[in-house]
């Protein structure tokens, strides 16, 4: 027996697949968007819809965008002597929020985890490789996760720029802001430790 | 129902990690009590979360859990030892993924294994230590085998009982260990063991590691040890692992920078 009509039914199922997302949130959004105006709906299912046909993949940097060359890489008021390396789209979007960077990026499009299935050959590691190759900079920072996932990857990209003769750092690691000293683990401890500074 | 605990505590490897949901991640803990178990631990993947440190990949942990309805849950964390060599050094982090995956493969969720936890524990502690990591991994995969019920045999042909003579020997996956060369001879999916090799995994077999870590294996056998093994558990596990390349991809250029050009030995894959 069907107490909801087909096609509600659907659209709860389809929502039930997003992250974070179980039945109960699921019915309570469809029946949200069913007594929402008509223009605002629509432009949702727009919005999704355009969403996938518009997004390309950076050919330089492999971030998304909607051009390729991306913005960013185009933009040549940007320093062109620095390029940051990270895992995934949204760390270029986080550093970009602090404005205090305004070099390049590369997107890796993950992190080395050999048990979850992903090598260094699954990662855009190769063509930043071939892209210093071509158009050398200054400075390489690599700002991959301070996670053991993000450290091997940040050993082995730097690696293999070690013959391109670039310098190569690592974003520094220690205490979060808000943080509490009895808490942080002895690695994270080590680390600070081992960067402190002169104030 | 039953009442019972809310809480519980155990001490726990981490060996996988997921992210899930916005900022939590879902964990693989490897216990002694419970064997292999999925917990949640949330908002771990905030800057500012406590317990972050503390369930990082490849820790030893003692952790507070409370039950959840379909997930438990973590609730405090505390690492015991977090084996700083191995994220120091990418050489030794991808054995200890190779561990892990080791591990993960060959135990089912909620199945005790005292003895693997304890063998696992010290293999990541010794992978940190040794200057021969290889040997600590040809151990650590003896002992492992032995205790998930694959225990190689190798003192006797599995076929005819009889002891073998150690300077001739084959070695046989399908069959779990050694065929004299009556019964093997000509037989499919034998391979020789070298007299050296076979006493070498007799050796590593029934001695403890602070025996087995005086060995002096050449390159040659190391080769060869890994070839016999590796083989025997791709043949058990039906798959190949995905950290075997790693390591290898990680050891070939380490070899390379040591001597350009050279062929670099013990990079075959199985």
């Amino acid at each position: 027996m069907r107490s909801v009509p087909r096609s509600v039914e659907r659209l709860i199922e389809e929502l039930n697949r997003l992250p974070g997302i179980g039945p109960k949130t699921a019915s309570r959004l469809t029946f949200y968007l069913l007594r929402s105006p008509q223009e605002q709906v629509q432009a949702l299912a727009r919005a999704i819809g355009e969403m996938h046909e518009m997004v390309v993949t950076c050919s330089v940097c492999f971030n998304i965008a909607e051009t390729s060359p991306c913005p960013i890489c185009d933009d040549s008021q940007r320093d062109r002597t620095m390029l940051c390396v990270v895992e995934e789209p949204l760390d270029v979007l986080a550093i970009e929020r602090i404005r205090q960077y305004d070099g390049l990026y590369h997107v890796l499009h993950g992190a080395i985890s050999p048990i979850e299935g992903m090598g260094p050959e699954d990662l855009k590691i190769a063509e930043l490789v071939e892209r210093l190759g071509k158009n050398p900079v200054e400075e390489v920072i690599l700002a991959t996760n301070p996670s053991l996932e993000g450290e091997s990857t940040a050993m082995y990209v730097s690696r293999q720029l070690a013959t391109l003769g670039i310098r190569v750092t690592r974003l520094a690691q220690g205490l979060p802001m808000g943080g509490d000293l009895e808490y942080a683990d002895e690695v994270t401890l080590t680390r600070a430790l081992e960067g402190r500074r002169e104030i | 129902m039953t009442v019972r605990e809310r809480l519980y505590r155990t001490e726990a490897v981490i060996l996988r990690r997921q992210d899930f949901g916005e900022a939590d991640r879902l964990l693989t803990l490897y216990t002694p009590g419970l064997g292999k178990t999925r917990v949640l631990a949330k908002g771990v993947r905030k800057p500012t979360s406590r317990k972050a440190g503390h369930v990082e990949l490849f820790t030893h942990s003692r952790l507070l859990v409370a039950k959840g309805k379909s997930l438990d849950i973590v609730t405090q964390a505390e690492t015991t030892n977090s084996f700083l060599p191995l994220r120091d050094e990418l050489g030794r982090a991808s054995c200890a993924f190779y561990v892990a995956e080791l591990v993960d493969r060959f135990t089912e969720e909620g199945e005790e294994n005292r003895r693997l936890f304890d063998i696992l524990l010290n293999a990541l502690f010794w992978l940190g230590d040794s200057e021969d990591t290889a040997l600590v991994l040809r151990f650590f995969e003896l002992r492992l085998l032995d205790y998930v019920g694959y225990r190689p045999q190798l003192s006797r042909c599995v076929r005819c009982a009889q002891p073998v003579e150690t300077d001739a020997a084959l070695f046989n996956s399908a069959e779990g260990g050694v065929l004299c060369l009556r019964c093997g001879k000509g037989e499919r999916g034998c391979r020789d063991a070298s007299p050296q090799v076979l006493a070498t995994l007799c050796y590593l077999q029934s001695n403890d590691y602070e025996q087995c870590r005086r060995l002096k294996i050449d390159r040659r056998a190391h080769f060869e040890l890994e070839g016999i093994l590796r083989r025997y558990i791709t043949y058990l596990l039906e798959r190949g692992l995905k950290s075997v390349d790693f390591m290898d991809t990680i050891r070939r250029e380490e070899a390379e920078a040591v001597s350009p050009g050279r062929e670099p030995a013990g990079t075959a894959s199985s």
